[in-house]
């Protein structure tokens, strides 16, 4: 009986130890990865490289996806720019921009009169929460965009995938 | 194996508007991700993907590497 209660309480003590053990290492992990998504850019901040203070207006694009996304390493997302997309008057870029990850820009489209609707869909990686923008640039020079927030519980920089 | 997989519609007409999607078979490392011995992993990114009709160039993409891997279009 005695034998037994002693197996028993070394093997709680290795359970805990383990627990322990296994929580320092993932703590260890997170440290490891060199990554400043703590800071949050904003809109001027992602925008402005790219339109260089040129007319830009919120209107005419929408951005499909979910608001709840499970896994940050794989969101699907859709742009469609309401755009009769002729000669004069087309669509010629697309950017995907992020506010929270290490790469702001995440994806830019180069599309043209030839291409029959200005919409795009693709599957994007997010470190966290955060503000999704999509930026349209016009054939005129203007630039149209949209942002929606996308909740991401699990970040896409911590796990390994 | 298929590393890439195009997909568009059995019968196109002229003038009509088609999509193509295309699947990627591709790890898209973003170079901050470390392994299990504590190795940076490369960073290892599709940088450029054009889409071409004829001699024509009608599409182009450039990701980083916010892209998701087995990048999808």
């Amino acid at each position: 009986m005695k034998a037994l209660s002693w197996t028993r309480r070394k093997g709680l003590k290795g359970l805990l130890l383990a627990g322990i053990s296994g929580m320092c290492l993932n703590s260890q992990f997170a440290h490891a990865q060199r990554m400043n998504s703590g800071r949050l850019l904003s809109l001027e901040d992602m925008v402005q490289p790219i339109v260089r203070g040129d007319k830009l207006v919120k209107k005419e694009l929408q951005i499909e996806a979910p608001i709840l996304a499970d896994n940050g390493s794989l969101v699907p997302i859709q742009i469609q720019v309401q755009s009769p997309m002729s000669e004069q008057d087309h669509v010629t870029h697309i950017y995907l921009l992020s506010q929270r990850n290490p790469v702001t820009q995440m994806a830019m489209f180069q599309l043209g009169p030839w291409n029959g609707s200005a919409g795009v869909s693709t599957r994007i990686r997010l470190a966290g929460t955060q503000e999704v923008v999509a930026l349209a640039r016009l054939s005129n020079g203007e630039f149209r965009y949209n942002q929606m927030e996308i909740i991401v519980t699990e970040s896409s920089c911590v796990d390994a995938s | 194996v298929n590393i890439a997989r195009v997909q568009w519609p059995e019968n196109v007409r002229s003038g009509e508007i088609v999509k193509v999607r295309l699947l990627i078979q591709h790890p898209m490392d973003t170079g901050y991700l470390q392994d299990f011995t504590g190795k940076v992993v490369p960073r290892n990114i599709i940088r450029v993907l054009t889409c071409h009709l004829g001699s024509q160039e009608v599409f182009r993409i450039e990701p980083s590497s916010g892209i998701a891997a087995n990048p999808f279009f």
